[in-house]
Formats: structure tokens, C-alpha cells, sequence
């Protein structure tokens, strides 16, 4: 049980960006449930969390999954005050050669799941009169990329979405952020080709990849109460690449 | 034990902040009470609570005045 500690959700906590989220989260007090599509990857959740929370097995692209988990994880630990939505998928390839289902499962996984599981989130929320839900967006969203036409759409979407919502769950005390990353090192970016990965630290100010600590302590402020007087906009924490 | 009608009224009276005089049975809660639709979404999650049901989002989007309320409580509870 979770007793009284207040329950966070981390869709997509595995690893990367999202289980450096969930281990802040839990550092800071929260009993963290963290998701991933997999049993296996419910059971690493499990063991890097130990007794500050879970792992369950949800697909956010999936209407069932998302109702059957969130109705386990209210019984079991109670209503998540904090969603944090991290899930997320690439399916890159130029405009002209992207196929059908290339755009609607990034569509479908990024943005789409923003629609089930905020949802399945919301009344608990209000009635606590608390909450935050704070969705992971890029600055690909913002800045768009050649090759991913259906990821910048989807997080330009989950950016609307986030200001929308704000404007909604304001008077409930709810805040609703985006946190766009720009290049993070991760399983996803250390595939890149190294000269193209020569080309991005050009880019960058900073000049270095992020690390996923340093995307998680953005998200873990706007979760404290510290951070209760932010709503509606998006951080971004990409070493200078962007600056909106 | 109370009336379903009395409980609904202190249900409303609670969730809108309302006095109980102007829970009248025709009382719209958009119109008359002051609600806004977050406030009537709220207000039927207070109902499903008190009354151990679950109203379907289609049928609460029905529910727009106090004897609306209290004529799905009578039927489904």
C-alpha cells in the first residue's frame, strides 16, 4: 500500500528519460507506479523502485489497458495525483516514404494516449483538489525535424493539449505542464550515426547531450509544491538548442 | 434514514455551495444554481459516491436539474 504518501504515475518508466523521472519522483516522496508494455519490464521498474512503488504493465495505445491498469492501480494504491506522461515511440522516415501506419502509431502512442490515461486520471484529481500532470514533449515539437514529420506532430499536439487542459483544471488547482527535452542520451539517441551526432553538438550551446537526471528534476519541480504556481507552459531543457 | 430527495439536496447544497431553500426540484444547476461544467461533473461523482452507483457519461450529461437527480437515483439505486 502506499499509505499516505501521494501516488505518481510514470507511463513509459523502463529506462531513459522516464525511469530518472520515476526515481526522482520517488526520491522526493511520492509512491511511484511506473509502466511499461512488458512483464519484464514491469518487474525492472519493480526492483529499481523497491518499496517507493510499482511496476505495471499498460500500453497506452490501448483503450482497455489503460482502463483495466488505472482501475488495478486506484484499488491498490489509490488515485494517482501525479501523471506523468513519458510514453513514447519514433517511427522516422521522410514525409514522402512514410507509410500509413508509420503516422498513426506514433499518432496513436504520443498523442493519443494523452486523451486515455489523463482521463482515467482526472476525477481523482479533482476531487483531491491536487494534482499534476505533467507531459513529456520534445523540442522537435517546437523546432520540427526533418524525418519526423508524425513525432513533431504528435508533440505539438501533446503542447496544445497541455495549455488547453491548464486553462480547464485551473480552478481545481490542477496544473498541467509539458517538459520538451531537447537531446537526451539515451537508447534512442546513442543509435545515431556519429557523424550526425558530430553535426547536432554543433547545435547546442552547451555542447553536450542531456542527461536524463536533468530532464527528471524539471518534472519533479513542477510536481512539488514549489512549482504549484506553473501551469500551462512547457519547460524546455535542451542545453540551448532552442531558445522559444 | 433520509429521503433520497433530502440526500440529494445536501449533496448539491454541499458540492455548489448553494443555500438549501433554492434546491428546488425544477432548479437547473446551470441555470439556476450557478454551476459550471466541471461543477456538474463533480456533482456526479458525489452522487455516484453517496448512492454507490456509476452514472455513465452519457446519461450524466442528462442529469441538468435537481428532480433529473433525483429521478435516476430512484431507478437505479
Amino acid at each position: 500500500m502506499s499509505e499516505d504518501k501521494k501516488v505518481a504515475l510514470v507511463t513509459g518508466a523502463t529506462r531513459g528519460i522516464g525511469r530518472a523521472i520515476a526515481e526522482q519522483l520517488a526520491d522526493a516522496g511520492f509512491f511511484v507506479v511506473g509502466s511499461a508494455t512488458s512483464e519484464k519490464g514491469a518487474a525492472a521498474i519493480g526492483e529499481y523502485l523497491g518499496e517507493r512503488g510499482t511496476g505495471v504493465v499498460m500500453n497506452v495505445a490501448d483503450d482497455a489497458s489503460v482502463a483495466d491498469t488505472l482501475k488495478h492501480i486506484n484499488e491498490a494504491h489509490g488515485a494517482p495525483l501525479v501523471l506523468v506522461n513519458n510514453a513514447g515511440i519514433t517511427r522516422d522516415n521522410i514525409m514522402l516514404r512514410m507509410k500509413a501506419d508509420e503516422w498513426s502509431d506514433v499518432i496513436n502512442t504520443n498523442l493519443n494516449s494523452l486523451y486515455r490515461v489523463s482521463k482515467a486520471c482526472l476525477k481523482g484529481m479533482t476531487k483531491a483538489r491536487w494534482g499534476r500532470v505533467i507531459n513529456i514533449s520534445s523540442v522537435v515539437g517546437t523546432m520540427g525535424n526533418a524525418g519526423q514529420a508524425n513525432y513533431a506532430a504528435a508533440k505539438g499536439g501533446v503542447e496544445g493539449f497541455t495549455r488547453a487542459l491548464a486553462r480547464e483544471l485551473g480552478s481545481r488547482n490542477i496544473t498541467v505542464n509539458a517538459v520538451a527535452p531537447g537531446f537526451i542520451q539515451t537508447d534512442m539517441t546513442d543509435a545515431l550515426p556519429e557523424a550526425q551526432r558530430e553535426a547536432l553538438l554543433g547545435e547546442i550551446p552547451l555542447g553536450r547531450l542531456g542527461a536524463p537526471a536533468e530532464v527528471a528534476s524539471a518534472v519533479a519541480w513542477l510536481a512539488s509544491d514549489g512549482g504549484g504556481y506553473v501551469t500551462g507552459t512547457t519547460v524546455h531543457v535542451n542545453g540551448g538548442m532552442f531558445t522559444g | 434514514m433520509s429521503s433520497i430527495e433530502e440526500r440529494v439536496q445536501k449533496i448539491i447544497v454541499e458540492q455548489l455551495g448553494v443555500k438549501p431553500e433554492d434546491v428546488k426540484s425544477e432548479a437547473s444547476f446551470v441555470e439556476d444554481l450557478g454551476a459550471d461544467s466541471l461543477d456538474t461533473v463533480e456533482l456526479v461523482m458525489a452522487l455516484e459516491e453517496e448512492f454507490e452507483t456509476e452514472i455513465p457519461d452519457e446519461e450524466a450529461e442528462k442529469i441538468s436539474t435537481v428532480q433529473a437527480a433525483v429521478d435516476y437515483i430512484k431507478v437505479h439505486s
